[in-house]
């Protein structure tokens, strides 16, 4: 009954927020002054028909509001136009290197999250030693440090002056490989590099989260309570201190989704890594607007729609939200 | 008379307060340190352009990526340009446009969060759920996607960082409001007839303040590092040299596979120093302004 509610006062949220993108980059894509389809109509070497089919297709000739349902037409059918790079149809660009950056963001998401729950319960633990201070001076470091330019330091040391991996790609290109495990192994050797460089952008917001929501836990009655009957120092943690500071780790991960998004186009550009963040580049550097804009959308709404997943999910974590 | 009077007594509280506040945070060595990188660029930023000899110009093929030595201390990029002069002229660009994105943010961040803060109800309502928007949609790509229609120059790039940055202090701003609307002083002040404008202008904005100010440092960090991000992906002005841009153009000439650490490291290290610096002074003013944390 109050479930329901949350639910859909959350969905009425989430499509607000995609509606409020959709008009602004409706706005950004087509109104303002020098937008990409005046320059793409201004352009004399136009042919007829292809005028006559941008005009039919954007609604030149008619109101902006018309305009404005053409365009909401167009996306609902799945038409995000034609990329002016790839001479193909956007979403299928876009489908097409969905893969390699889901491949990417995922594991090194999920590696950043263990090691850096790990981290986080090892430096509460130990609080104000040497080890804490260390791992919390190089976590605030990390942080400071544009995410592209750890992944050159990456390249440069690994794969220049000691290389043992390779330089970018996701394969070596023209090669067959006999085996499904060779390419398999080819794979690994190329995504080991992004992977970790990935992970390390990632890993000190999770270590510094984990490490104050323990330590928050820990100071917590309850946790005086087990402690008085006699609970042993590890099922302390385990069974009462672990799973209550695990909580706010489900916001910060959905919260971080827009960070994972940069972190993905800075990483996929230095390592050549096929995947959406890369696409992103080229579109940005070959002034490939249907593409962009392509992008954009399809990324805002995952995210969008992502938080709004998460946020169910705390809500059915944690009951105490519930009251 | 009265008011000369006034003045004169604020302006003493004033310089209490300032020492009071310095007498504090210098016993901070995060702070201070903090304090000491930012006051080295800020000075590499204001003199150094006049001390190097940034030509731009081609010095001939033999001096093309040339690893550091006596002549070029940082070494040469792929136009024989000394790489140490290009870092000290690129400071210039990299803290302005850092710093004049942050205070667009803080401006837009104080007005939306003051606003609802104050107003309440409605008003509160469609502002927040408008910076939720902002804080939900991801910023990298929102920034790229501005930058690349609006063109690549100084001002577009400042603006386009900006108006992306303000959502988390206009959050903050507005819970502080929220406290101290509730005051006294305030009710008081309404109570003699104050206008909205007044009482959010002489009464909330001063106590929010401290509160704007220690927000800046750390909202600073991200636009320096935005503006790092932006250029290398190619949304800065390519005139206008800065960290970022250098970073992009030795990306793009294969300063990587080549091996030219000297042309990639000195611009990163100075965006980590100055991003640092903001950071420390950031939890060092927390410290100072928050008594809870203040260790005794």
């Amino acid at each position: 009954m109050k479930m329901r509610g949350y639910v859909l006062r959350k969905l009425g949220q989430t499509v607000l927020t995609i509606f409020v993108v959709l008009v602004f980059n409706f706005f950004l894509f087509r109104i303002m002054p020098g937008n990409p389809v005046r320059i793409l109509i201004r352009n004399p070497k136009i042919s007829a028909e292809a005028l006559q089919r941008i005009t039919e297709q954007f609604g030149l000739n008619q109101s902006k509001f018309v305009q404005f349902g053409y365009y909401l037409r167009d996306l609902f059918t799945g038409d995000l136009g034609h990329s002016f790079v790839y001479r193909k149809p956007v979403l299928d660009v876009i489908m097409e290197k969905l893969p390699p950056t889901l491949l990417l963001t995922g594991t090194a998401t999920i590696l950043s999250i263990i090691i850096g729950v790990i981290l986080g319960v090892i430096f509460a633990w130990k609080r104000g030693s040497k080890l804490d201070v260390a791992g919390l001076s190089l976590s605030l470091v990390l942080y400071s440090m544009p995410s592209f330019w750890v992944g050159i330091l990456m390249v440069m040391l690994f794969a220049v002056y000691w290389p043992i991996f390779p330089i970018g790609g996701m394969s070596v290109p023209g090669t067959y490989y006999a085996t499904i495990w060779s390419q398999l192994g080819s794979l690994l050797r190329h995504m080991l590099l992004p992977t970790v460089t990935f992970a390390l952008i990632l890993i000190g917001e999770y270590v510094l989260i984990m490490r104050n929501s323990l330590l928050e836990v820990m100071s917590e009655d309850y946790m005086l309570t087990a402690r008085a009957k006699g609970v042993s120092n590890r099922n302390l943690l385990r069974r009462h201190a672990l799973p209550n500071a695990m909580l706010p780790m489900v916001t910060l991960i959905a919260m971080n989704l827009g960070f994972i998004v940069g972190g993905a186009i800075q990483v996929e550009t230095v390592f050549s890594w096929p995947g959406l963040g890369r696409l992103m580049y080229t579109a940005l550097m070959g002034r490939d607007y249907p593409l962009l804009q392509g992008i954009f959308l399809f990324v805002t709404v995952c995210v969008v729609g992502a938080n709004f997943c998460a946020d169910l999910l705390y809500r059915y974590l944690d009951p105490r939200v519930k009251s | 008379m009265l008011q000369t009077q006034t003045r004169k007594d604020r302006f003493t509280l004033l310089k209490k307060n300032l020492s009071t506040f310095w007498g504090v945070y210098r016993e901070n060595t995060m702070g201070i340190a903090g304090l000491v990188i930012l006051l080295f660029f800020a000075l590499m930023a204001l003199v150094g352009p006049h001390l190097v000899t940034y030509t731009g110009e081609i010095e001939g093929a033999e001096m093309v990526l040339q690893p550091p030595s006596a002549a070029h201390w940082l070494g040469t990029d792929d136009l024989g340009r000394d790489v140490f002069a290009g870092v000290v002229v690129g400071s210039r660009i990299s803290l302005l446009v850092g710093l004049a994105a942050t205070v667009i943010s803080m401006v837009i961040g104080a007005i939306i969060g003051i606003a609802a803060g104050y107003y309440g109800k409605t008003v509160d309502t469609i502002l927040m759920r408008f910076t939720d928007i902002f804080l939900v949609i991801p910023w990298l790509p929102l920034m790229l996607v501005m930058a690349a229609l609006l063109g690549p120059s100084l001002g577009n790039i400042i603006f386009v960082i900006g108006i992306t940055g303000w959502a988390g202090t206009a959050r903050i701003i507005r819970s502080q409001t929220l406290s101290i609307k509730e005051r006294p002083y305030v009710e008081r002040a309404r109570a003699i007839g104050s206008g909205d404008l007044h009482i959010m202008v002489h009464h909330i904005l001063p106590n929010v303040f401290p509160l704007i100010f220690a927000n800046t440092i750390l909202v600073a960090a991200v636009a320096i590092l935005s503006e790092t991000t932006l250029s290398f992906l190619g949304m800065g002005d390519p005139t206008r040299m800065s960290w970022g841009m250098m970073l992009h153009f030795a990306f793009e000439m294969g300063a990587v596979s080549f091996g030219a650490w000297w042309w990639l490291i000195p611009p990163g290290v100075c965006v980590v120093l100055v991003v640092l610096g903001f950071t420390f002074i950031g939890y060092a003013l927390d410290e100072v302004l928050n008594p809870k944390l203040r260790r005794r």
